[in-house]
């Protein structure tokens, strides 16, 4: 299977994008729902997953399964090894400067929980304040302001316009030194937009405040270099970069990593325990607790592998293509509007239909075998601003098609129909 | 691709896609009939109630459908009921036959009803094979073929238990 990741690794940057290759490497893909076939335009919420990571996971459990970082057998080290791998993969990925800058956790809600927990426990204080803005994922929302109810802070939003982009001037005046944290999604999955995070970055460090982003979105569809943003942490999911569930990655800079305390207690964080004192262990494992998710850590090394392998500049320049095409096309049918048209997007389609509800759109596409997904995105501040209870939402992989597009287009011509 | 894949296909060749509940086609115009999407687009009872002696709200949290209901009780009876609030076709259409359906009615027959509608919209109890006192509610039995819109049906029904139960707290689908 690596050589699939390496053969994959030699098509040339210039060479055509070829996608009906790539689809071939997503057994998924090939189904048939509801006897029509598959159009999986859900990949904001989840992204489906190539072979190679498949393989992964099964070649774990059928050849390399052992607890990691505690035993002298071979199996124990070997896994340990490629569990340690998958670290430096991601490591190389995000461009971080050390593999300890990388800690596993569950996904892009418990990387933010961790800093909300740990950071926040040690850096923030009643009469401090705290800076997201309005289009955040619930999960960049809920454990700033359970953090702010512990400890007395602030809770700050910068607005956005009509179009979906972050107000810069208005979060340039919240700015001072009362702020301990500013964090912001890279790419709203929402609706879309592309925030302006190296200027974010910039004027926050202008007042030595650090900045976190939310890079679930980002990371699948955009190339991530951690030290080119200078952003102080980065959170994503594995199962949104074709990697496996329950494993995603927590990217902070020493320097925050080494100040923040152990959210978690247990094995492997500790480096000697007795009754009386224990010492903590090095980074990263200090903010690891327990056995980890060992197959999934793997899993998305390799899932990232593969990404790199196609290269995510190209990647974002046909999944742009991609939404380009469906903007255009989608954006033209009559009694269609679209949610969220910010300068700079990408992969997100959000949009409603006239006297349409979003749910009925849903269920009516998922007749046609489309999978989008109706409803608020876990995003309700967003849907209040925009003055809608819902939307639908395609969002695009590098495995989609203009045809899948079309198919939707001629999927919303339908539910406009039944409804009409 | 992996040439040592095993492809286990773990569905007997007998078994159609029907039983699967992989809804064919035809389904859609079950759920989505002329009564339905006409319920939708001029939902009854669609009113504030100067005279309600209850009001409850109703929440749908993942698909953001909310519903305010109104209720004029006579002693046991309701004698007036009304709704506002916004949410998808079967939601909006569900809870405009329901009002109609609800109307004159006493708590008791309420309570009935919405416990032979639960279980007719979550496929445990066919309209066709027995004895019911859903009138034209069973026009909503197409909802059983699509599982997640179960809960669009009944969010007017659980708001409305709440009402007559007396609930004060928000009612939620969740
Ligand atoms: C922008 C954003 N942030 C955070 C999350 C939460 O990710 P997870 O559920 O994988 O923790 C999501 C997932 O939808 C997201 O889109």
């Amino acid at each position: 299977m690596q050589a699939a990741v390496e053969a994959e690794a030699t098509q040339t940057a210039h060479a055509p994008f070829d996608v009906e290759r790539i689809r071939a490497e997503f057994p998924i893909l090939t189904q048939q729902v509801h006897g029509k076939p598959l159009v999986y335009l859900d990949n904001a919420a989840t992204a489906q997953k190539p072979q190679v990571v498949i393989d992964a996971l099964e070649r774990y459990y059928t050849e390399q399964n052992a607890n990691i970082h505690r035993g002298v057998h071979y199996l124990s080290q070997l896994a340990t090894r490629e569990y340690e791998d998958a670290r430096v993969k991601i490591q190389r990925f995000l461009n971080a400067a050390e593999a300890h800058e990388i800690i596993f956790t569950r996904g892009t809600t418990e990387s933010i929980n961790l800093v909300a927990l740990s950071f926040g426990r040690k850096f923030v204080q009643a009469g401090d304040e705290i800076i997201i803005s309005t289009l955040e994922h619930h999960s960049n929302i809920v454990p700033w302001q359970m953090l702010c109810e512990q400890t007395g802070a602030t809770l700050r939003v910068i607005p956005i316009n009509d179009a979906g982009e972050l107000l810069l001037d208005e979060y340039e005046r919240m700015l001072n030194p009362k702020v301990k944290l500013v964090a912001v999604a890279h790419l709203s999955n929402a609706l879309g937009t592309l925030n302006p995070v190296q200027r974010i970055i910039e004027l926050a460090h202008a007042q030595d405040i650090p900045v976190l982003l939310d890079g679930a979105q980002a990371a699948p569809h955009i190339k991530v270099d951690v030290r080119e943003l200078d952003c102080d942490f980065y959170a994503l999911s594995g199962h949104k970069l074709c990697g496996p569930t329950g494993i995603g990655v927590l990217y902070g800079k020493s320097r925050w990593l080494e100040a923040m305390p152990p959210v978690f207690g247990g094995g492997d964080m500790i480096a000697s325990v007795t009754f009386e004192k224990t010492t903590y262990n090095t980074l990263p494992h200090k903010l690891e607790a327990g056995t980890p998710h060992i197959e999934g850590g793997i899993g998305l090394g390799v899932a990232v592998d593969y990404l790199t392998g196609i290269g995510l500049d190209r990647i974002a320049a046909y999944e742009h293509e991609l939404l380009e095409y469906a903007t255009e096309l989608i954006g033209s049918i009559p009694g269609v509007t679209l949610v969220g048209t910010a300068r700079e997007k990408a992969s997100v389609l959000s949009f409603t239909i006239d006297n349409i509800h979003p749910h009925d759109i849903g269920t009516i596409l998922d007749q046609e075998g489309i999978a989008i997904r109706a409803g608020h995105h876990c995003a309700q501040p967003v849907m209040k601003r925009f003055g809608v209870p819902a939307t639908a939402r395609a969002s695009f992989a590098f495995y989609n098609t203009k045809a899948e597009i079309d198919a939707l287009a001629v999927g919303i011509q339908k539910a406009i129909e039944v409804f009409s | 691709m992996s040439g040592r894949r095993r492809q286990r296909n773990l569905v007997p060749d007998n078994l159609t896609p029907d039983i699967l509940h992989l809804t064919p086609m035809a389904d859609l115009n079950e759920l989505y009939q002329q009564v339905i999407l006409d319920h939708n687009k001029k939902p009854r009872n669609f009113r504030v109630l100067e005279n309600a002696t209850r009001q409850q709200e109703g929440y749908n949290p993942l698909c953001g459908d909310q519903i305010t209901l109104y209720l004029e009780m006579d002693g046991d009876t309701i004698k007036d009921i009304g709704f506002q609030g916004q949410g998808c076709a079967i939601s909006k259409a569900s809870s405009s036959m329901m009002t109609a359906a609800v109307k004159g009615k006493t708590r008791q027959e309420a309570e009935l009803m919405f416990d032979e509608f639960h279980r007719m919209v979550k496929g445990e109890f066919d309209p066709e094979t027995s004895e019911h006192h859903l009138g034209r509610l069973t026009i909503l039995s197409g909802v059983r073929e699509f599982p997640a819109r179960v809960k669009c049906a009944s969010l007017s029904w659980h708001t409305l238990r709440a009402a007559l139960e007396g609930t004060q707290e928000a009612i939620s689908t969740e």
